[in-house]
């Protein structure tokens, strides 16, 4: 591995800042049919997958890049990044590469089953693959299929075929169409009926290589009366050029099931100018296909220098449910527009959001959700909490929240708040012989209790840290 | 030396003169009552003993076991046993009263962490004593609380932090008398030789229940009169235009 030098500022505020040396093998830079053939050949793919990918890849190329979410940010030239990019594969039957294994150790990831965090199976994902699975065996008693969505298109056709794009079609929009052309690895998770899986099922995003693309691919299956908890977490090294990274994730709850998503997303965000950090361009989905099914996305945001990502649920199945609790920070330069869309199409849905925005430095934090109540969704309940916290001057924070209902047995409420830090609770805590860093990171967390407590316990932990780490510095 | 001393005491907020000149000498185990007229500055007195960041001290200075305190953080001032029971306590929503409570001992403890074990014990010990019910803990700090309930908040802080000097602003307003009965019991069992405190009050009510030593009386920003118990009752009876006179005659 490369020197990482470990005192620097940057690395004491992004400790997985390094880079792995490895041998990679890359595709050259650009963008093409035949690029997207070379892809599905890399990944041995099935004809009809290919003819899925290129279908996706003309849509796209009649497509434009939404510019209406409020950031701003250079043109992207997509010729300019590699869409393949994988360490070496081993040779057959050997473990995975010691290099490898270190960079996940380091990142407290363990890849050994051994050593695997207990009641966690992990799906580790390298740049454009997948470099290993925990706990697969285990889970394959239960009738449990979590492979990454390579495997799964070669081992489980059937099955991806029945649910991939059904979520989220290729032509869904800008990013999702460059994403069905190109996407390279992420995790598959089928629960079958009536099955509640005994672990989280977490996938690890680790994009490595310069100049590379990642986009990854996740779907999610919950058959009758199944349930699921799949958790997610994304790094990146420090670079000084921005890095694209356009996901796409599907969910299917059929009835009776429950998938709870949770993310914390920590990509390398930029320095103090703005200079580098990742794209994060995110189109997350799912559908409560079921009647009484229910999928609820957590998300904790801290990272990226560009956040465009909406997660959202289609309640199509009478008295199924809809959740999003998120916390997004903001720091430095960076840019968040993000939110949840929430479509209410059987009767009696419900969905909640709550959304808890902070922003600090010169960042800029924005709320975008929509809550549609199509005509037929008697008796939708809606209530939507949005929260945003300023810390400094420079930075700001806005709430965009459309609500289209068609139905009039809807109920729809919806509160907003901005508030700062105050000097008054600041002096409360400190006159208590609490430091004024210990004091504000106290409010902070109040102030995302909600969402905290969502996610599962060694998340919350961790996330919390993670925002104590991202605000030294901004506060004072 | 007093323990706390406050010697020709000067502050301002902006461009107004709050404080000018204020003498006060307050040792452990004893108890002022600090009494005034509205706009006196009594709750700047307070905050400037505590360290407001708003408050610039102009002259004089407050010294606390012999040091000067002036310099000093806010937090540095309370971990070196200065409490200040808010007037009006601040809500901090979503921080639970145990993990705030927690925090604030780790802070005191001398290596940053508190055993949890015994924190917890005394805690509830705390909280029964002023009949606050156990689910208490779990609740955000000051979220939504009556006033009586913030007050009773502050008086379980002072016991947990077990501090050598405590001053009270206007803890007795707004309390009704089963309040007051509890939060004068928990500051009388706390009173020891240990502890000083200055009740700062507008009401002699309070003062029956945790009873001075001495009584002060301030005006414009000064002390203009300083007495034993017995000034309390005088002062009802004959009223602040009586301790202006008096002042003005001296003067």
């Amino acid at each position: 591995m490369p020197e990482f030098d470990t005192d620097s500022k940057l690395a004491q505020e992004y400790k997985y800042g390094f880079y792995t040396d490895i041998e990679q093998e890359t595709i050259p830079k650009g963008l093409s049919e035949d690029v997207v053939r070379i892809i599905s050949a890399k990944k041995e793919e099935p004809e009809w997958m290919l003819e899925w990918r290129l279908k996706a890849y003309r849509r796209w190329l009649k497509m434009s890049e939404p510019r209406w979410a409020y950031l701003d940010y250079p043109k992207i030239d997509y010729q300019d990044i590699h869409y393949f990019s994988a360490p070496k594969k081993q040779e057959e039957g050997q473990e995975m590469d010691p290099e490898l294994l270190k960079t996940f150790e380091r990142l407290g990831i363990p890849m050994n089953e051994r050593e695997a965090l207990s009641g966690v199976a992990m799906d580790v994902v390298f740049d454009s693959v997948s470099v290993g699975t925990t706990h697969t065996e285990l889970l394959e008693k239960e009738g449990i299929i979590f492979c990454s969505i390579s495997e799964a298109i070669q081992k489980h056709p059937d099955l991806v075929k029945q649910y991939l794009g059904t979520v989220v079609p290729p032509s869904d929009n800008f990013f999702a169409a460059l994403n069905s052309a190109v996407f390279t690895d992420g995790s598959f998770c089928f629960i079958p009926k009536g099955v509640r899986c005994p672990m989280e099922l977490s996938t690890y995003f680790r994009i490595n290589a310069a100049d590379t693309g990642q986009f990854e691919r996740t779907l999610i299956v919950c058959e009758d009366d199944a349930y699921c908890s799949y958790l997610e977490g994304c790094t990146a090294p420090a670079r000084d050029n921005n890095q694209l990274h356009a996901a796409v994730v599907e969910i299917v709850a059929l009835n009776n099931a429950e998938v709870k998503y949770s993310t914390v997303q920590n990509w390398y965000a930029g320095d103090e100018n703005g200079k580098g950090g990742i794209y994060n361009f995110v189109t997350k989905r799912g559908h409560c296909r079921g009647h009484h099914s229910k999928i609820s996305w957590t998300q904790v945001e801290v990272g990226a220098a560009i956040t465009w990502k909406y997660p959202s649920v289609v309640m199509e199945g009478d008295y199924s449910s809809g959740e999003f609790y998120s916390v997004a920070l903001t720091n430095k330069k960076m840019q968040a527009d993000t939110g949840t869309k929430m479509i209410h199409v059987g009767k009696n849905t419900s969905s909640t959001i709550v959304s808890k925005g902070i922003s600090a430095d010169q960042s800029s934090n924005n709320y975008r959700g929509l809550v549609q109540v199509n005509p037929g969704a008697d008796n939708a309940r809606n209530h939507s909490a949005c929260d945003s916290l300023l810390i400094g001057r420079e930075c700001s924070a806005n709430t965009f929240p459309y609500i289209e209902s068609e139905n009039a047995s809807a109920v729809l409420a919806h509160e907003a708040t901005t508030s700062s830090i105050s000097e008054e609770q600041l002096f409360y805590l400190r006159s208590r012989g609490i430091a004024e860093e210990d004091a504000a990171s106290l409010v902070v967390r109040g102030f995302c209790k909600d969402v905290f407590k969502q996610l599962p316990l060694e998340f919350s932990v961790e996330a919390i840290k993670l925002l104590e780490i991202k605000l030294e510095g901004s506060i004072g | 030396m007093a323990d706390l001393e406050i010697k020709n005491l000067h502050a301002q907020i902006g461009d107004v003169k709050i404080l000018k000149g204020v003498n006060l000498e307050i040792n452990k185990g004893e108890v002022h009552a600090l009494m005034g007229p509205n706009g006196s500055g009594k709750s700047t007195l307070s905050s400037v003993i505590m360290g407001h960041p708003d408050y610039e001290v102009t002259e004089g200075d407050i010294l606390f076991m012999g040091e000067s305190i002036l310099e000093m953080d806010p937090e540095e001032r309370a971990k070196a046993g200065v409490f200040l029971c808010f007037q009006y306590p601040v809500a901090v929503p979503g921080v639970s009263i145990s993990s705030f409570l927690k925090k604030a001992v780790d802070a005191r403890h001398p290596e940053g962490k508190a055993p949890s074990g015994p924190f917890l014990k005394e805690m509830r010990e705390n909280m029964a004593f002023l009949e606050m019910d156990a689910s208490f803990a779990n609740r955000g700090l000051n979220e939504g609380f009556s006033g009586g309930e913030k007050k009773r908040m502050e008086i379980l802080q002072m016991m947990m932090f077990k501090p050598g000097m405590v001053i009270m602003d206007e803890t007795d307003s707004g309390l009704d008398i089963d309040a007051l009965r509890i939060v004068s019991k928990g500051v009388n069992k706390m009173k020891n030789d240990d502890m000083g405190l200055l009740v700062i009050t507008h009401y002699e009510r309070i003062l029956t229940y945790i009873k001075p030593d001495h009584l002060h009386i301030l005006m414009e920003g000064r002390v203009v009169m300083s007495g034993g118990p017995d000034l309390v009752k005088e002062l009802e009876e004959k009223g602040y235009d009586w301790v202006r006179e008096q002042a003005a005659a001296t003067a």
